[in-house]
């Protein structure tokens, strides 16, 4: 499979595959954090069945990317043995838990991407990736029935819940705009039909937020304001520093080590 | 359902071997054991969740900590099942929890020790959920069906628990010499705390009569925990460990691994409240209780308005 690719199409294929095995790694460390200190018994087992699918979906994802580099690298060396500065993810993914209504909402509208992303790479011309796709759709349609659920109870439950929710609304829509951004690596593997056109799903994106926004009673920001960018370039916020630090030390600690 | 002839009624189908059902009567005293067992076992899963939560994060490979996750989930679902099975007794959850929260239930002692290294999470699945498999094996047969049902789901995770960190256990006895000594000294520090899970001896033991006596519990204290050492001095034999206990000896007329001593002063401590991690797990459980406020009062707000509306449509 991989061994046809020419060289830049290789270092292209391998940067993509961990923009999207990252997002789904510290995404799922984030929502792991949650375990034991849910606002319900319900939501701990909740969160970490999702929390359990993201990481799963990235160990796919980067162990396929270790495949595609061909330098011999796990899915764990590339998980634990990377800087920020090397991480492909999404800066809105690294961004402290902070309250559960925060949570929910950088779930619901990551879901979302994630849905309309994979739906698309199930069509990828590299097969490997495809499968995947496939598989992780399902799972994502569950994650996405859970978050918009709960930005709908959330919205549309107490004053205070309402306030809420709108303020991780408004603190996040900065971070949003880079899920949409291509870059050449992307521009030239979307010409090879190995990548999905993310800015292409930016419209069915927002009319789903949208929709869901509105039914919960919320109001979508402005757009005039300033929007993040570079982390799919590894310019991240500080706070991607810390959460490697914690998640990497063990294996830092001891390389030789098997565990 | 007091006087004699129905207490005798009710001695004779425990002694026929029969299960009590919800709906089935029972002595007040019967009832009232059982909810109090199932409660604290409750909380003891949900606790438990909080020293192994500890390491989810610093989880040392990305199959650790799925399973890890994985694993402290599980203790969660086992929370829910054991609250359920207490509801049947005619208590509901609410209340169960806001007693633990007020610091007027008790839970599992083991659980206010804290996790200092990797090793902790091997040796908790080794030890800790291998007592508690010793425990509820036999309560599987415990004489109130919600109860015995329960144990017998519950047991099977368990059992996957236990082997998942023997696993880990093993692994690190056989690795880099740190490895080594961070599995020798989880076993050092865990090991008393896991024997005294089994509770006081039997002269000491309280409830241990009546128990007894319905067939809640079918063996005692000091026989689960003769068991439990029985069975686990030749694994830890064999992944080269050392239990930290001198007077540890074959008794090969009785086929038992006779042991030392219990600290009964730290025993009391901690279950008193003087352990070293007691205030911070149920000030986490507090927190996370207090936190959770306003997404339960939103959540129950919107259920109320939306079955309006449905109603009215
Ligand atoms: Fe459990
Ligand atoms: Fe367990």
């Amino acid at each position: 499979m991989s061994e046809t690719f020419d060289k830049q199409t290789r270092a292209d294929l391998f940067d993509y595959l961990l923009r999207l095995g990252d997002d789904r790694l510290i995404l799922g460390h984030r929502l792991s954090e949650w375990c034991g200190h849910g606002p319900m018994l319900e939501e701990d087992i909740a969160l970490s069945n999702i929390s359990l699918d993201c990481i799963g979906q990235a160990i796919s994802l980067l162990k396929l990317a270790g495949e595609v580099e061909g330098e011999g690298r796990s899915e764990d060396d590339l998980a634990y043995f990377r800087e920020a500065i090397d991480f492909r993810n999404l800066m809105l993914l690294e961004q402290p838990n902070g309250d559960f209504g925060y949570t929910i909402m950088r779930q619901f509208l990551f879901d979302v991407y994630s849905f309309y992303l994979y739906e698309a790479l199930q069509e990828s011309t590299f097969q490997p990736l495809a499968e995947i796709a496939v598989k992780s759709l399902k799972e994502v349609r569950y994650h996405l029935r859970h978050s918009s659920q709960w930005v709908l109870r959330l919205g549309d439950g107490t004053e205070e819940s309402r306030q809420r929710i709108q303020q991780a609304l408004d603190n996040q829509w900065r971070y949003v705009e880079e899920m949409f951004v291509l870059d050449d690596i992307e521009e030239r593997l979307i010409v090879e039909n190995i990548a999905a056109d993310a800015s292409a799903l930016q419209e069915k994106w927002r009319e789903m937020v949208e929709k869901i926004i509105h039914q919960a009673t919320l109001q979508i920001p402005g757009d005039n304001i300033y929007k993040t960018q570079g982390s799919r370039q590894g310019k991240h916020s500080e706070h991607l520093g810390y959460l490697l630090s914690e998640m990497q030390i063990l294996s830092r600690s001891y390389p030789d080590a098997q565990w | 359902m007091e006087d004699n002839a129905k207490m005798e009624q009710f001695q004779q189908r425990i002694d026929a071997g029969e299960k009590i059902e919800p709906k089935d009567s029972m002595p007040e005293k019967y009832r009232k054991q059982l909810i109090r067992m199932i409660s604290q076992h409750a909380h003891s899963e949900i606790v438990g969740m909080l020293p192994e939560g500890n390491w989810i994060t610093r989880a040392p490979s990305l199959q650790r900590k799925l399973s890890l996750i994985a694993k402290v989930q599980d203790e969660a679902g086992h929370g829910l099942y054991l609250y359920c099975a207490a509801e049947t007794l005619g208590i509901d959850r609410d209340e169960l929890v806001q007693q633990l929260l007020d610091g007027k239930a008790k839970y599992s002692s083991i659980f206010n020790y804290p996790t200092l290294t990797w090793a902790d999470i091997g040796v908790i699945g080794w030890l800790v959920d291998g007592a508690a498999i010793v425990n509820q094996t036999m309560l599987a047969k415990a004489s109130y069906g919600p109860y015995s049902r329960a144990m017998i789901r519950i047991c099977k995770e368990e059992n996957f628990h236990k082997r998942q960190g023997m696993e880990i256990v093993a692994t690190m006895a056989a690795g880099v010499p740190a490895q080594k000594k961070m599995a020798q000294d989880a076993v050092n520090r865990w090991w008393w705390p896991s024997l005294m899970m089994f509770g006081p001896h039997d002269s000491d033991s309280p409830n241990s009569g009546v128990l007894l006596k319905w067939k809640v519990k079918t063996k005692t204290n000091d026989e689960l925990r003769q068991r439990f050492v029985n069975l686990t001095v030749p694994q830890a034999r064999a992944m080269g460990l050392s239990i930290p206990d001198p007077n540890l000896k074959y008794d090969p007329e009785t086929k038992n691994w006779n042991f030392g001593e219990i600290d009964w002063d730290e025993f009391y401590q901690v279950i008193k409240g003087n352990g070293p991690c007691n205030e911070e797990r149920i000030e986490a459980r507090r927190k996370a209780h207090r936190d959770g406020a306003w997404v339960r009062d939103a959540a129950a707000a919107y259920a109320a308005k939306h079955a309006d509306k449905s109603n009215v449509a």
